[in-house]
C-alpha cells in the first residue's frame, strides 16, 4: 500500500478486521516463542484467558487494571488529537499520587469520605495537569519538543517521589519507602462492597467505584471531543495548525490545555491504585501504567470504544500474565511483556500489514 | 501512418463509490504536443497517475509505443521513457540542481563519477532544449518557473520520450509560462511527445496539437486543435454552454470599509514584504489586487485577515482602528465577529481541514457562535442543515454533509470555503486566488457570487495571479511589486499590457 492511496477498505472493516488480525498474528508469534521455551502455547493461552476471565475473582482484578489502563489511554489519545505524542503519562500519574496523598493525608482523620473523596480525586488531577502543563507550555511557547521533556519529566518525577517518600513522607518507625495508610474515609468504594449493598455476591478484589469513573470519562471524552467547541479545536489543532490559526484559535493554548487534560486523565489512575487499592502510597507504585497507555491509545485509535476494548485485552494480558506465571515458572513476567511488546508491534507500528491482502475481499464489483 | 507514442484503451479506475475513471482510451502521437482538458474532478489527474505507475487500473489496457506494457509503479514508468512533472515539485530544496537530478539516478557507489557524468549530459540538455539552468544553483533559491525547468530536466536526465505535465502554468507568470511553451516546443521538435493537462483553454489552443476533453471521468471528445475553437472545448468540457465573461453592472461605490495606511511588513531578516501600503474599499466595490504571485499579496490579506501582525502603519475598518489593539483573543476571531471574512489562497491548507466532514469545515472560524451549539455541545443537526443548504445554493458535489472535504474536488472545496464566508455576512470579503484550481463551470458560478455581493453593498478584496479574472472582476485594480502598489488603474480601462508593465515594477 502506497501512502497516501485512499483506503480500498470498508471502515467497518479497517476498525474490526484488521485488529483482530493483528492480534491474532502477534499471539501466533507468541506461541512460537512459547513452544520455543518447551511450554505448549495452547495450554498456556487457555491458562492465561482462564486467569483473565475464568472465574468472578480473576474477571475483577482484570478490570482493576483495565480501569487504570483506560484512564491513561485516554491521556495519550487526549494529546494525541492535539498532534502531540505525550510519553509523559507514567510520571502524570505518579506526581498525581503525592496529590492524592497529600491531601488524603492532611484530612483523612478530619473530613467525611463525601468530602474528601471528591477533593483528593481533584488533587490527583490537578497534580497531573500541572505536571504535564509544563512540558505543554515548552512546547507551545518554546518549541521544545514534547516527546523529549515528556520523557525527561518521567525521570524527574521518579527522583522527586522516591525522595519524597524517602525522607518526608515515610511511615514514621517504616523500614520501607511507604506512607502510612490511608484512613477509610480515603478509601474508593469497592466494587464487592457496593454490589452486596444491592445484594449481589461478589468476590473480594480491588475493583473499585474507579471503573465507574473511568466509563464516565470515556463518554465525556467522546463527547468533548467530537461534540464540543473545544474538542473542534483540539482536533483543527492536531490536524491543520495553519487551518487553525486561519479559523482564529490559539494554537498554543490550545497545546497547553490539551495537555492538561491530558495529565489531568493520565493522573486518575492513581486514584484507582492509591484509593481503591494499596491505601497507600509506594515507590513506583505506577508500575508502567503510563506506557501501557501509549499502546492502548494506539490500538483504540484514539477512540474511547476502540481504547476501552484496548484497555481490557492489557487488563486481562496483566492479569492472565501472572495467574500463567504462577503456574507455570518458565513463563516469566517479562514473558508477559514479551506478549505485550509483540501486540503493540502488530497494532501498532505495523497496523496496515494486512490490509493488501484482505483488500481484494471486500473490492466492489462494476 | 501515424505512430502513436501512447495508447489507453477503455481505462476504468474507481475509488469507493467514485468512479474516477470510466472505459477512457486516447491515442497521443509521437512527437506531438497532446492536452487532456477538463474540470477538476474530470479524472485527469487519475488517468495520468496510473499511466505513470501510481495506481493500477481495475480495466483496460495501456499501450507504450505500440506495445501493451503493464506499469506497476513509476520506475516501470520511468524505464518506459515516461518522465512526470508535478503540479507540486519533488525537489529537496537544500540540493543543488545537480544533485536533485542525480536524486534516485545517482549510478554507483560514489557520488563523485555519477555528478560528473551528470554534468556532461546536463550541459547537452540544457543546450539542446534552451532550459537555462544553472546545475549550480541550490534549488531553494531558484524561482518556480526555475525550478519547474529543473523537475522537466530530471525527467529528461532519466531518458523520458514521453512527459506529462500536470497543470503547469498553474504557479507561473505569463511571461514564464511563454518560456515554458517555448522549451515545450522544442522537446517537440526534437520528437518528444508532451501531454499537458491544464484547464487553461488558451493554452490549449495556443500550444497543443491534439485535444481529448474529459468529464465526469470520461473521454467525451478527442480531436485536433485546429479543428476547434475556445468556446467549443469550454462547452465539452462543461457540458453546456459558459459564459466566460462576468456581467456587471456599474455601480458607485459607498463609504469606504476599510481603510489601510502606511501598511508595513517586515521579516525576521529584515526583508520589507509589504512596503507603505495605502489603499481603501469601499462598500459596493472589488478592488483587485494584480501581481505576479510572491509581491506581498498573500501577507496583504494574512495582515487584513489579523493572521500576521503588520510592522506598521494601521487598518481603519468601519471607523475602527483595528491595528495597535490589545486582546487575549486571537485577532482572526475578532476580526470575523466584526465582519472581515477571508477566503484564503491556499484553501485547503488554510481554509479547510480535509480529514473533517464538510458540516465541520462550514463552520471553521465560526465555530464559536452560540447558533451552531446547543448548551455545551454542538448542535450536530443544525450543522448538518446548514451544509445541505450550502449545498443546494453552491451546486456542491457529492451533495453529502457527511462526506470527508478531502475526497471532494478543488472547486467543490473552494465552494465550501465560499458558502461558509458569505453565509456569515461579512461586510468586507478578502478574497484570495478564489478559482485556483477550480473548473469552469464552477469559476463562473464563484465569479457570479462575487458580483452580487459586490451588488449587494459588501466591500471585496480580490487577489488573483490570474489577469483575466481580475480584469474582469474589479473596479479597480491595484498591482503589487516589491511589497509596494505600483499603480492604480480603473477596472474597465485596465489592459493586460499596462498591468504587466505595472507587475513588471514599473511605477506610473
Amino acid at each position: 500500500m502506497k501512502f497516501g492511496q485512499p483506503s480500498t477498505l470498508p471502515r467497518w472493516a479497517s476498525l474490526t478486521i484488521l485488529p483482530v488480525l493483528n492480534l491474532a498474528a502477534a499471539l501466533l508469534v507468541t506461541a512460537l516463542v512459547t513452544w520455543m521455551i518447551g511450554e505448549d502455547p495452547w495450554e498456556c493461552l487457555k491458562l492465561l484467558v482462564s486467569g483473565a476471565f475464568g472465574y468472578g475473582e480473576g474477571i475483577g482484578y482484570t478490570l482493576f487494571y483495565t480501569t487504570s489502563f483506560i484512564f491513561t489511554g485516554l491521556a495519550v489519545a487526549t494529546a494525541f488529537h492535539a498532534g502531540l505524542f505525550n510519553i509523559g503519562g507514567e510520571g502524570q500519574a505518579y506526581i498525581a499520587g503525592l496529590g492524592v496523598t497529600l491531601t488524603v493525608l492532611a484530612f483523612d482523620h478530619t473530613l467525611p469520605a463525601p468530602v474528601l473523596m471528591p477533593l483528593a480525586i481533584l488533587a490527583a488531577m490537578a497534580f497531573g495537569a500541572a505536571w504535564a502543563f509544563v512540558p505543554g507550555w515548552l512546547q507551545a511557547r518554546r518549541g521544545s519538543h514534547i516527546v523529549v521533556t515528556t520523557i525527561m519529566f518521567n525521570f524527574i518525577s521518579y527522583s522527586v517521589m522516591l525522595y519524597l517518600l524517602s525522607h518526608h513522607l515515610i511511615e514514621p518507625g517504616s523500614q520501607n519507602p511507604t506512607t502510612r495508610e490511608f484512613g477509610q474515609a480515603a478509601w474508593m468504594p469497592a466494587m464487592h462492597d457496593m454490589a452486596a449493598v444491592l445484594g449481589f455476591d461478589l468476590p473480594s478484589t480491588p475493583l473499585n467505584a474507579s471503573f465507574i469513573l473511568a466509563i464516565v470519562a470515556s463518554v465525556v471524552f467522546y463527547l468533548v471531543v467530537w461534540h464540543s467547541r473545544w474538542g473542534f479545536e483540539l482536533r483543527t489543532v492536531g490536524v491543520n495548525e495553519k487551518a487553525a490559526t486561519y479559523a482564529g484559535m490559539s494554537v498554543s493554548t490550545v497545546i497547553i490545555v490539551a495537555m492538561c487534560f491530558s495529565g489531568a486523565l493520565a493522573g486518575l489512575s492513581a486514584v484507582n491504585e492509591l484509593m481503591g487499592s494499596t491505601h497507600r502510597m509506594n515507590v513506583s507504585f505506577t508500575n508502567g501504567v503510563g506506557f501501557v497507555g501509549i499502546a492502548v491509545a494506539l490500538m483504540g485509535r484514539n477512540h474511547p470504544v476502540g481504547i476501552v476494548l484496548s484497555a481490557l485485552l492489557f487488563g486481562a494480558l496483566t492479569q492472565g500474565g501472572l495467574e500463567l506465571s504462577f503456574e507455570k515458572p518458565v513463563i516469566t513476567r517479562e514473558m508477559i511483556l514479551l506478549i505485550q511488546g509483540l501486540i503493540i508491534l502488530f497494532c501498532g507500528a505495523l497496523e496496515n500489514l494486512f490490509e493488501p491482502f484482505i483488500a481484494p475481499l471486500f473490492k466492489r464489483k462494476d | 501512418m501515424t505512430d502513436y507514442a501512447i495508447e489507453l484503451v477503455g481505462i476504468s479506475k474507481r475509488f469507493g463509490a467514485v468512479q474516477a475513471n470510466r472505459n477512457v482510451s486516447m491515442k497521443i502521437a509521437k512527437g506531438s504536443i497532446h492536452g487532456i482538458i477538463g474540470e477538476n474532478g474530470a479524472g485527469k489527474s487519475t488517468l495520468m497517475s496510473i499511466l505513470y505507475g501510481y495506481y493500477q487500473a481495475d480495466a483496460g489496457s495501456i499501450h507504450v509505443g505500440g506495445r501493451e506494457t503493464r506499469i506497476r509503479n513509476s520506475h516501470e514508468a520511468i524505464a518506459l521513457g515516461i518522465g512526470m512533472v508535478h503540479q507540486h515539485f519533488m525537489l529537496v530544496d537544500t540540493f543543488t540542481v545537480l544533485e536533485n537530478i542525480v536524486l534516485g539516478a545517482e549510478g554507483g557507489l560514489l557520488l563523485k563519477d555519477g555528478l560528473a557524468r551528470a554534468r556532461d549530459h546536463l550541459k547537452a540538455l540544457n543546450r539542446e532544449y534552451a532550459l537555462e539552468v544553472d546545475p549550480d544553483a541550490v534549488v531553494g533559491e531558484l524561482g518556480v518557473g526555475l525550478q519547474q525547468r529543473v523537475e522537466i530536466l530530471k525527467a529528461l536526465y532519466r531518458g523520458a520520450d514521453v512527459l506529462i505535465l500536470d497543470e503547469p502554468t498553474a504557479v507561473l507568470t505569463p511571461q514564464e509560462a511563454d518560456h515554458l511553451f517555448r522549451i515545450l516546443r522544442a522537446l517537440k521538435e526534437q520528437g518528444k511527445t508532451v501531454i499537458l493537462i491544464t484547464h487553461k483553454l488558451r493554452e490549449v489552443m495556443d500550444i497543443t496539437d491534439a485535444v481529448t476533453v474529459m468529464r465526469g471521468g470520461e473521454v467525451v471528445g478527442n480531436v485536433a486543435t485546429t479543428d476547434v475553437d475556445k468556446e467549443t472545448l469550454a462547452d465539452l468540457m462543461v457540458g453546456r454552454k459558459v459564459s466566460l465573461r462576468v456581467d456587471k453592472a456599474h455601480r458607485e461605490p459607498g463609504a469606504p470599509v476599510v481603510t489601510v495606511r502606511g501598511l508595513g511588513l517586515t521579516d525576521a531578516r529584515g526583508v520589507k514584504l509589504l512596503d507603505n501600503l495605502n489603499f481603501e474599499v469601499r462598500a459596493g466595490e472589488i478592488v483587485g489586487i494584480a501581481g505576479v504571485a510572491g509581491n506581498g499579496q498573500s501577507e496583504l490579506l494574512e495582515v487584513l485577515a489579523g493572521m500576521q501582525t503588520p510592522s506598521c502603519g494601521e487598518i481603519v475598518y468601519k471607523g475602527e482602528t483595528l491595528t495597535g489593539t490589545r486582546s487575549r483573543r486571537p485577532r482572526p476571531a475578532l476580526w470575523r465577529e466584526k465582519g472581515i471574512g477571508h477566503v484564503p489562497e491556499d484553501r485547503s491548507r488554510e481554509g479547510l481541514v480535509k480529514a473533517f466532514s464538510a458540516f465541520e469545515n462550514a463552520i471553521l472560524g465560526y465555530h464559536r457562535e452560540k447558533t451552531v451549539r446547543k448548551g455545551p455541545l454542538y448542535a450536530r443537526r443544525t450543522l448538518i442543515e446548514r451544509t445541505r443548504d450550502f449545498i443546494e445554493q453552491f451546486d456542491i458535489r457529492p451533495a453529502n454533509p457527511l462526506l470527508r472535504v478531502g475526497l471532494m474536488s478543488g472547486g467543490n472545496q473552494q465552494k465550501v470555503v465560499l458558502a461558509r464566508e458569505i453565509h456569515a455576512d461579512p461586510d468586507l470579503l478578502l478574497v484570495g486566488q478564489p478559482t485556483r484550481g477550480v473548473d469552469i463551470g464552477a469559476i463562473e458560478f464563484i465569479h457570479k457570487r462575487l458580483v452580487e455581493l459586490r451588488d449587494q453593498g459588501k466591500a471585496i478584496l480580490l487577489v488573483s495571479v490570474e489577469l483575466e479574472e481580475i480584469m474582469a472582476l474589479s473596479d479597480r485594480i491595484l498591482v503589487m511589486a516589491g511589497g509596494q502598489i505600483t499603480g492604480e488603474v480603473a477596472g474597465k480601462d485596465a489592459t493586460a499590457k499596462e498591468l504587466g508593465l505595472l507587475m513588471g515594477g514599473h511605477k506610473h
